[in-house]
């Protein structure tokens, strides 16, 4: 029996699609089929794959799935551009490169114990899925678990089924909020941060998870702050320009850390520094 | 009217307000409760209280001709509903009401601004605590307007 080498970081593996789904108006999840060899696509909940559209161009993409799973590759993207609108178009059997998995992983090891509070906005509940996951498949290990999730409005809630499932345990708070509903939305309005100061952790033993838009992070980091969270037990998923995938080309460069290699995620003291400069 | 004393004084919003100011505020509670769908205030009324939600959800509309009321805010355990009460003319800007049963502290706010035109110190504490209240819901209308979520292409 031959074995097949694995192939190099820079090249494209490629998978099929399995089937895509719309989970709001501008945002999909693909599912893909590794090919025979790369069956067992481990990953770890945060990392991103490249995710190559033919004749069009590559992206990088976070992992959505469940990290138990990691036969079917899961993303779920926002069409922002050309490839990602293309990559919308294809269709179940249609060839996608995928390199990868890359980059660090939410610290789900480092929480077992303490409080967790996980804060997504927009789209960013999609890379911290595979961490709700991972924890939620070993909750007894950890203490209170939050989810608070922020987005536009009722119309953008991202994985509507699943939330609603999660809110229905009895081991998971989850908060949803949005910025504007008509009359007949039953839940909260208002930015995700003002929902912080009713969810019930304990902020001395807490690990908190951001993940959305910078700006997000931002007034996040500062609410939990003035709630006694500490920097150095908040991570962030932080996003750069990103095109070699390992720490190579130097388009994600943020500071003296590479996004793509380093990151995305990074406990926020070791990066607020560069975090708060404007022109990088 | 004496167990409202307990509630008050734990309240974060009167944390730390002198014995002397508790009691002219005591003066001018009670305690109220609203079920689902009540309106606890209407847009263009006389605003003559502000609550302390101990619990519940209150909705902040504004009805917008051709689209129905739309949902500004929502408010809930520990937050402070109100404050058109201490500015002229004294006029809700919102409709508020309880999207499910809401209990609450009203506080009279004609009676606080006449204590508070005896006692210009209580005036002080009440100004205080409300800036930080009108700052950090200015805060979160300026995130909203926004639209934190965003991903720019």
């Amino acid at each position: 029996m031959t074995s097949v080498a694995p192939p190099g970081p820079m090249t494209p593996v490629f998978c099929r699609v399995l089937k895509t789904r719309q989970e709001t108006r501008d945002t999909f999840t693909i599912e893909l089929e590794p090919p025979g060899p790369m069956q067992a696509h481990s990953f770890a909940p945060g990392q991103f794959n490249m995710l190559y559209v033919f004749g069009v161009g590559e992206v990088p993409i976070s992992v959505s799935g469940d990290p138990r799973r990691p036969q079917i590759l899961v993303h779920t993207v926002r069409e922002v551009g050309a490839v990602t609108r293309a990559m919308r178009a294809l269709k179940r059997g249609d060839a996608l490169g995928v390199r990868g998995p890359f980059g660090s992983s939410w610290p789900v090891e480092e929480a077992v114990g303490r409080d967790v509070v996980i804060v997504a906005g927009g789209i960013g509940l999609a890379p911290l899925r595979p961490a709700i996951y991972s924890i939620l498949a070993h909750r007894q290990k950890y203490g209170r678990v939050v989810l608070m999730y922020g987005t536009r409005t009722p119309e953008d809630i991202l994985f509507r089924k699943e939330l609603e499932r999660w809110r229905a345990r009895l081991d998971l708070s989850v908060h949803v909020t949005v910025d504007r509903a008509m009359a007949a939305w039953r839940g909260s309005v208002g930015v995700v941060t003002t929902i912080i100061p009713r969810a019930g952790f304990d902020p001395r033993n807490a690990l908190a998870m951001v993940c959305g838009p910078e700006a997000m992070m931002r007034f996040t980091i500062l609410e939990l702050q003035n709630r006694g969270v500490g920097l150095d037990q908040i991570y962030v998923s932080t996003e750069r320009n990103m095109k070699c995938a390992i720490g190579f080309c130097g388009h994600c460069q943020l500071g003296p850390a590479f996004v793509c290699k380093d990151g995305p995620i990074f406990r926020y003291d070791t990066i607020q520094r560069f975090f708060e400069i404007r022109e990088i | 009217m004496e167990t409202l004393r307990p509630i008050l004084a734990e309240h974060p919003f009167f944390r730390d307000l002198e014995e002397r100011h508790l009691e002219l505020v005591i003066g001018c509670a009670s305690n109220v409760r609203f079920n689902a769908g009540d309106f606890i205030f209407r847009q263009g009324e006389e605003a003559n209280q502000f609550y302390l939600i101990r619990e519940g959800m209150v909705a902040l509309e504004m009805f917008v001709t051709g689209r129905g009321p739309v949902k500004v805010q929502t408010m809930g355990e520990g937050e402070v509903l109100g404050w058109s009460w201490l500015v002229p003319p004294y006029r809700w800007m919102f409709d508020a009401h309880a999207t499910e049963m809401t209990r609450a502290i009203a506080l009279d706010g004609k009676c606080l601004r006449n204590k508070s035109e005896q006692d210009h110190d209580l005036g002080y504490q009440l100004l205080k605590r409300f800036s930080t209240v009108v700052q950090e819901n200015l805060d979160a209308a300026r995130l909203q307007i926004l639209n934190i979520y965003e991903v720019q292409a």
